[in-house]
């Protein structure tokens, strides 16, 4: 299962707010970290600030957002524009969770990358960030 | 080099570029090392280290919760191992450092060792020196877990408090060579657990039997969840550094740490210009190949490829 990345690229996984359910983001930093991806992993309860302050200092190519609680269109929006002032404007933001079709596709056109729901298989998640943060940061 | 400029006015985002840069080990990592160094040598390092899941991470945000407020500027790197067959890592120290997080003034990184053994990464030191050129003034390198014998982080630091917890064994582990050895404080960590007063007990015997200088190690009980003990344990790190200031261990460490640091990157050119640079596997093979016909002796083409590796115009741009 594994494609291995070229250069070795970090991924931050969070998780917002009070929503305590971290099985999924586990399931998903445990994926990438077998495909050879460096996963910093921030645990429960980020608030937007933290989570992009933390993307900041590791250098990562992605951070990958779990969010269960129903808080995605404040979230999400929220995260990316803390992103967009910090200057990380080559940083995809992505996640997963349970996130209603026409909210995805509402933060897919604030720039948000894919949504991953549930049943997703990991492969998918592993096979969209290979071939996506190379185009981002090409020379990385 | 304008992010030069930036990492020394203290500003994240080239710090973090910075970091990147040393750990790729490209040609735009060393520029920036070569350009930081004047900036270099004003931070006290101090290094935590011990076995898995003793609480080196808290115990790391424990003690940056204890500097913040006395107004020190403080940067931590927190290595966590690389997968030897997938290259993959789970850097999951961040997840204990709540205090950190809360305060974007602590720049944090965590590194994977990317196939280094000793403890820390190839890159740990570059980064430290990154961290110290932007001013922070206290230093906290947190080492893989470790084992026995990865003690590289005692020629990276200026002052190494072994961690260790409760459950970490006798006294018998405390009189062996290796870890405890390197020890210039010991935390015993989770100290509310039954066997914390016996452990200090044995370490504090199995040091009596041996040098004068084991002898004096402070060894602190903390808990770092809660940061009881961590003050204590903040005021014994200083004063150690001090003391070592006071009568010259500090300066002779430092000699002593550069040595081993220039060798050691001395050795990674090396190994890098005779079997990383383009063309090299190619090499290898070759004379390989004539080694397998006989034509030369294995001794003869390993002396060939010493000296092409040592030309010193060999491998500069890649």
């Amino acid at each position: 299962m594994t494609a291995k990345p070229r250069r070795t690229f970090r991924v931050l996984v969070a998780k917002p707010g009070l929503d305590g359910h971290d099985r999924g983001a586990k399931v998903v930093a445990a994926a990438l970290r077998d495909a050879g991806f460096e996963v910093v992993y921030t645990g429960l309860h980020q608030t937007p600030e933290m989570i992009v302050n933390a993307a900041l200092q590791e250098d990562v190519d992605a951070v990958c957002v779990s969010i269960l609680s129903g808080a995605h269109m404040t979230l999400f929006p929220e995260i990316l524009d803390l992103m967009k002032r910090k200057g990380m404007n080559d940083v995809l933001l992505c996640g997963g969770g349970i996130v209603p079709p026409e909210d995805a596709e509402q933060l897919n056109r604030l720039g948000v990358g894919r949504l991953f729901g549930p049943g997703t298989d990991t492969r998918d998640i592993v096979e969209y960030l290979t071939e996506t943060l190379p185009v981002l940061r090409p020379a990385g | 080099m304008e992010l030069v400029e930036r990492v020394l006015a203290g500003d994240q985002w080239a710090i973090s570029k910075a970091i990147s840069a040393v750990e790729n080990g490209g040609p735009e990592g060393r520029a920036i090392m070569k350009a930081v160094f004047p900036h270099v040598g004003g931070a006290v390092r101090i290094g935590i280290t011990g076995p898995p899941g003793v609480g080196k991470s808290t115990l790391c945000d424990a003690i940056t919760g204890v500097l913040r407020p006395a107004g020190r500027r403080v940067g931590i790197i927190s290595v966590d191992p690389s997968s030897a067959f997938t290259g993959g890592a789970l850097l999951g120290d961040r997840i204990r450092m709540g205090r950190v997080a809360e305060d974007p003034e602590v720049f944090m990184r965590s590194m994977a060792t990317r196939g280094a053994f000793g403890g820390l990464s190839r890159a740990t030191q570059d980064a430290a020196d990154l961290l110290d050129a932007a001013g922070c003034q206290t230093l906290l390198i947190e080492t893989v877990g470790v084992g026995q014998s990865e003690i590289e982080v005692a020629r990276a630091a200026d002052c190494v408090g072994v961690v260790l917890s409760p459950e970490s064994g006798d006294g018998i582990q405390a009189m062996k060579s290796g870890l405890m050895e390197i020890a210039d404080l010991v935390v015993i960590n989770k100290a509310d657990r039954v066997g914390a007063d016996k452990l200090e007990y044995d370490i504090r015997s199995a040091f009596e039997l041996g040098l004068k200088s084991r002898r004096e190690t402070p060894i602190l009980l903390t808990e770092a969840h809660r940061s009881k003990g961590v003050p204590e344990l903040v005021g014994a790190i200083d004063q150690f550094v001090a003391a070592c200031r006071a009568d010259g261990r500090f300066e002779a460490r430092r000699r002593c740490n550069m040595e081993s640091r220039l060798r050691q990157i001395a050795e990674f050119m090396i190994h890098h210009s005779l079997f990383e640079v383009n063309g090299a596997s190619r090499r290898v093979e070759a004379l390989a190949q004539r080694v397998l016909e006989r034509r030369q002796s294995s001794y003869d083409a390993a002396e060939e490829l010493v000296r092409e590796a040592l030309d010193p115009n060999r491998g500069a741009n890649s």
